[in-house]
């Protein structure tokens, strides 16, 4: 019955994209566009649906020969940490194709439609794939049509922005191509056999210095795509050029592909370094938190200040991650989604603004409440999803990775909560500016309130955030069993670490928290 | 003993129903329907709050009512839920929030009768109500949070609820902020308490499981978290360092003053330490900084009061230095005494706002006291209402306030704190010479009042001056549920709260009487003086303000605090964030620094601009062409 069932879900966006190829009335686009991004949404709530949260590892899981030559394989799989990210991109697809069809899209339509389910493919399929070989080509596929979103429909310098954006992207991924042709050449050289096969690579025995380097290849690229403190600043201007949807699907989901990098990639394969690495990725989380936080209140534009908010709120879940233990890491899952949600529905918001004033800058409103109370009530509730408020769904998340923090390294977590001061100053002061004071600007005068499409648009994001921020232990539960299996492979690392650098005191060994090691088993299923 | 009441429940999902109707269909339905409901859902949560205190009084001391509703979050071996308790404690907070709330929704009926925002307004305020007694009922530290959280967005919407003026705005976001540092202190001592007591196996945050595992936080960690806390308590209760936005709160509608900002809210802090009493009295030195800072924060903002103009200005510093009392209270580990006086309190200052409204009402906006004088007459039921307020916080027998701060002074002095017994005592003077000072400025002597609004002064209508009758019959009697030990039923309300919040075990034996006779005097003292200055010699204030300029001056604008918090902290962050992060770093240094990328995609640019054709068979093609390629690659490259 569950045959397929991932393969249906990356390729039925691609099938939708081609079929709107042959569309030519623009209704018909629209419909035809949305339709197909209802499809692979539905799908994403059947395998939730149908996803069993007592198993820790892929389900689902499909693996055909595709090039057995290099021993390439079509491996899918889903486990408790894409989950959320796969629903959470179906969700946000289908928002922005609703959104983008009601006005903010007037040329060439079609165009737009293809990529954007060509997009959902990619990010569907990088989420999905098990096998590197395969996370590779979709890693790589996703980057086109976001880089023609951009270019295309963008605002401003929007070609600078979209060339940009690739070529920052570009670096890390060849250095991470390098490492993934590294490590399966070491792998070939233990096992003599070619394989991309994660699991299969997660048992490649290391020496200390290629699992340094290696780690630091497949750390760049995806600290990049983050974006962390300092190769951050081609999100700024990616952000503001892009068109709405765009924004939303790169914040939304696109930087979550680095974070996800990390939690598959990057920590799992080489724990050690990882382990290691704990104060560097946490030094840089904190400063791009209060970074992010200062340089966002400073923006002029309000897209790039949500961008700059984005750094901020991302160096959370890098925090969350590198705390190495379940509740920073379920918070940094969680945080994710909640970025998703939250910063979404902020460009989703700013894009209705601009589709009414055509500017984004913040001192050409002022006192807008008076004129659009429906949009600035839910301005104030995406704002204070985006601000942590408890009750909605930042909190949990911001919450459970400083818990995460202070358990592991306490001064990690003083220095998060100025974070959150800061986040509550700049998202506040912006509002103050848009929507309170009196009406500055005659234009302002006669701006119309959200549209049933808008509200429609905006319903299902303010329902997510009441609903994970109240109810998340269904999310929560099912998250959680992947990454204890994916911690216990750093666990047996730090003890490892441990023992080396205090060999005598062997009752330090056993971690507190430790789970069963889960390695004989998957090297069992590698083979 | 805990009995399951699921109808606690009830208590939060009135307000609840009244925050979505009047949000949904307020606008729709028109003012009657949401004037019926925005109070409604109050005296309806009063109900069921009575009902339930009553089944608590009935039951053996030490008893609580709980309802457990869903588990709330739980990762790794953290997990919290949501679920409520009723004790003798959160009892009595519940019947103030629900009963003084009640009355002050009431009144706004009245007093926002004119404006057209109304439905947004009991929105706001019923959600107000709606976080309040989640803080209160809250039943694990976790979930007090939320509540906590809650109402300082409440305040912050309240604040700027007439949003057109940027000033109210701005002073709305600098309650959120302020608080919000607070609030981190709050989650830090949180995460203090969760790692201490994790790392002895015990995740818990539920105030009855945290009592009992108290112990294993060990005095480094109890006092870790008792200050962290504290800092907390600091923001929401308006003390020294963080008591700046409290006196900006109050361009926000009177009401709001009254129940936010006076009887409710700002006890928050009093609250959690009194909840949290276990852990503080593990912590003297935690504790000791409690006290201190509230009785400097009483002394302080007294002294400020002094001097200010504006009649809702008294109030605010005034607001602020009781909340100091309260804190000396508490700080000297008398938890039961401290919550005696945020009840008092929470009667005497809730009517002195309302009443101080009913002036502002009148008088069309005006909240200048050089403009009022002489309305005892005009205004009968606000001037008899107010000077019995204004008895209770003076500390006159037998008014509430005269028990409830006689017992904090009495516990300050017998926890050995004799210099803070002081400052509590010079305090109360200066605190009946302020408040007769407004009472005789406002009601007494030559009218000031601009001629034309001399004839539109009017008494408030029913509606407004029931709720201040029925505050001023509590502010008169309101402290008879504790008199003296041996009289009639003696000190039955620090009896009922003790199982709650801990005995109060005094280092010095004292007498209360004569302690109870220096403190009089005190009050007795600025009565008079007011009565001197502000009635007999009306020349002399002036006098005094001339011929003491700088202090005056001092006094008048706040010992120049909002100024230097400016000029330390405010501005050097803007400075930075602008000129050195911004533009230094982000924009010059680290764009630049990607400067051969930079060129590259300058060229790249050209080149792009060329191939944009607009002929999506082109895209297609390169599309294609760029898959193959990617898969040519890696056969190519694996291979060699």
């Amino acid at each position: 019955m569950n045959g397929g069932m991932l393969t249906a879900l990356i390729f039925l966006p691609l099938i939708g994209a081609l079929f709107i190829l042959m569309q030519s009335e623009e209704r018909a686009i629209w419909n035809s566009a949305f339709i197909f991004s209802l499809l692979p949404l539905a799908l994403s709530f059947y395998v939730l649906a149908e996803f069993n949260p007592q198993v820790a590892d892929y389900q689902f899981a499909e693996q055909y020969d595709w090039i057995p030559a290099f021993g390439i394989t079509y491996h899918v799989g889903i486990d408790g940490i894409s989950l959320f990210l796969v629903l959470l991109t179906t969700i946000l697809i289908t928002l922005s194709i609703l959104y983008s069809g009601g006005g903010d899209i007037e040329e060439r339509p079609r165009e737009f439609c293809f990529f954007m389910l060509v997009l959902e493919t990619g990010l569907l399929g990088a989420l999905l794939s098990v096998d590197l070989f395969l996370f590779y080509i979709f890693w790589e596929v996703m980057l086109i049509p976001m880089y023609f979103l951009i270019g295309i429909w963008g605002h401003g310098r929007k070609i600078y922005a979209a060339v940009k954006f690739v070529l920052f992207t570009m670096v890390g991924s060849l250095l991470m191509l390098v490492a993934i042709l590294y490590l399966v050449y070491s792998a070939h050289v233990h096992f003599n056999r070619t394989s991309f096969d994660l699991p299969l690579l997660y048992q490649v025995p290391l020496t200390v210095t290629e699992g340094r380097w290696l780690f630091a290849a497949f750390a760049l690229a995806f600290a990049i795509k983050v974006p962390m403190w300092p190769v951050h600043t081609w999100l700024a201007d990616a952000h503001t050029n892009a068109p709405t949807a765009g924004s939303v699907i790169l914040a939304g989901v696109m930087l979550k592909m680095g974070t996800y990098g990390f939690l598959r990639f990057a920590i799992p394969l080489f724990p050690t370094v990882a382990v290691e690495a704990i104060p560097l990725f946490m030094a840089l989380a904190i400063i791009g938190i209060i970074y992010g936080a200062l340089v966002a209140m400073m923006q002029p534009d309000l897209k790039r200040l949500i961008a700059y908010s984005s750094v901020s709120h991302l160096g959370f879940v890098m925090l969350g991650i590198f705390a190495l233990n379940p509740e920073g890491i379920d918070g940094a899952i969680y945080q994710m989604l909640n970025h998703g949600v939250s910063t979404g529905g902020l460009f989703l918001l700013v894009g209705m603004l601009y589709m009414r004033r055509h500017t984004r800058e913040i001192s050409e409103f002022g006192g807008l409440w008076k004129r659009v109370p429906v949009y600035a009530a839910i301005f104030m509730v995406v704002m204070l999803s985006s601000i942590g408020l408890p009750g909605l769904n930042g909190f949990i998340g911001e919450f459970l990775i400083m818990l995460g923090a202070f358990l592991r390294i306490r001064l990690a977590a003083v220095f998060a909560v100025v974070g959150v001061i800061l986040g509550a100053l700049y998202m506040l002061w912006t509002y103050e500016r848009v929507m309170f004071g009196p009406i500055t600007r005659a234009v302002n005068e006669t701006i119309g309130d959200l549209s049933g499409r808008e509200i429609a648009v905006m319903a299902p994001v303010i329902a997510l955030m009441l609903f994970m921020g109240l109810f998340p232990r269904p999310l929560i539960s099912r998250i959680e069993p992947s990454v204890t299996a994916m911690l216990a492979r750093v666990n047996v690392a730090q003890a490892r670490l441990e023992l080396e650098r205090q060999p005598n005191r062997l009752a330090a060994l056993l971690p507190a928290r430790h789970t069963p090691n889960r390695e004989p088993e998957m090297a069992a299923a590698a083979r | 003993m805990t009995v399951e009441f699921p109808a606690l429940a009830l208590i939060l999902l009135f307000p609840a129903f009244g925050v979505v109707f009047n949000l949904f269909l307020g606008p729709r339905y028109g003012r009657g329907a949401v004037n019926v409901v925005g109070p409604g859902v109050m005296f309806a949560a009063f109900g069921v709050a009575t009902w339930a205190f009553l089944t608590l009084l009935a039951m053996p001391p030490g008893g609580a009512l709980a309802v457990h509703l869903w588990g709330w979050i739980e990762a790794g071996k953290f997990h919290t839920e949501f679920g409520l308790r009723l004790d003798a404690l959160s009892g009595v907070m519940v019947m103030i929030v629900t009963g003084v709330g009640a009355l002050i929704h009431l009144y706004s009926v009245g007093y926002m009768a004119h404006d057209e925002d109304f439905a947004r307004f009991f929105t706001y305020m019923n959600l107000f109500a709606f976080s309040m007694l989640i803080l209160i009922l809250a039943n694990n530290l976790l979930m007090m949070f939320v509540g906590w959280e809650g109402v300082g967005l409440c305040s912050y919407l309240l604040i700027a609820f007439w949003y057109t003026n940027p000033q109210y705005a701005y002073n709305g976001r600098k309650a959120f902020v302020v608080n919000r540092i607070g609030d981190a202190g709050f989650l830090l001592g949180i995460f203090t308490i969760v790692a201490t007591l994790g790392a002895h196996g015990v995740w818990t945050l539920d105030f009855v499981e945290l009592r009992q595992h108290a112990a294993l936080l060990g005095g480094a960690a109890a006092t870790a978290a008792g200050f962290l806390l504290f800092i907390g308590a600091t923001g929401k209760s308006a003390q020294i360092p963080l008591y700046v936005w409290l006196p900006d709160a109050m361009v926000g509608p009177t009401p709001v003053s009254a129940l936010i900002h006076a009887a409710t809210m700002v006890t928050a802090g009093v609250y959690m330490i009194a909840r949290l009493g276990f852990i503080y009295t593990m912590a003297p030195s935690a504790l000791a900084l409690v006290a201190t800072i509230g009785a400097v924060t009483a002394l302080f903002a007294a002294t400020i009061a002094i001097v200010q103009p504006d009649i809702k200005k008294v109030l605010a510093y005034s607001t602020i230095s009781q909340l100091g009392y309260m804190f000396l209270g508490v700080g000297s580990g008398a938890y039961a005494s401290g919550i005696f006086h945020v009840m008092t309190h929470a009667f005497f200052k809730g009517l002195l706002f309302l009443c101080a409204g009913s002036v502002i009402h009148a008088l069309g906006g005006e909240q200048d006291m050089n403009k009022m004088g002489g309305l005892r007459r005009r205004l009968p039921i606000t001037f008899w209402t107010m000077f019995i307020a204004t008895l209770a916080i003076a500390a006159v027998p037998p008014f509430s306030g005269y028990f409830s701060k006689d017992l904090i002074l009495e516990a300050a002095y017998d926890s050995g704190h004799s210099w803070l017994w002081f400052l509590g005592v010079i305090t109360a003077g200066l605190t009946s010479f302020y408040m007769f000072r407004l009472i005789f400025m406002t009601f007494f002597g030559e009218s000031r009042v601009d001629s034309e609004k001399e004839h539109h002064l009017h008494e408030s209508p029913a509606v407004m001056t029931i709720p201040l009758i029925v505050l001023a019959i509590l502010a008169m009697v309101g402290g008879w549920v504790n008199l003296p030990e041996g009289l009639l039923w003696g000190n039955a309300f620090v009896r009922f709260l003790t199982p709650a919040v801990g005995a109060f075990k005094p280092i010095v034996e004292a007498s209360p009487s004569s302690l109870s006779l220096v403190a009089s005097i005190a009050s007795a003292l600025g009565i008079a003086l007011a009565y001197l200055f502000y009635l007999r010699l009306p020349g002399v204030p002036m006098l005094l303000a001339w011929r003491l300029q700088d202090l005056y001056n001092l006094l008048l604008n706040k010992y120049y605090i909002d100024q230097l918090y400016n000029f330390i902290v405010t501005r050097p962050l803007f400075w930075v964030s602008n000129n050195v992060l911004n533009r230094a770093i982000d924009s010059f240094a680290i764009d630049g620094a990607a400067d051969g990328a930079g060129l590259a995609v300058q060229t790249s640019g050209q080149i792009a601009r060329r191939a944009e054709t607009g002929n999506v068979q082109h895209y297609a093609f390169v599309y294609l062409l760029g898959a193959l390629g990617i898969v040519a690659y890696y056969v190519f490259l694996v291979r060699g």
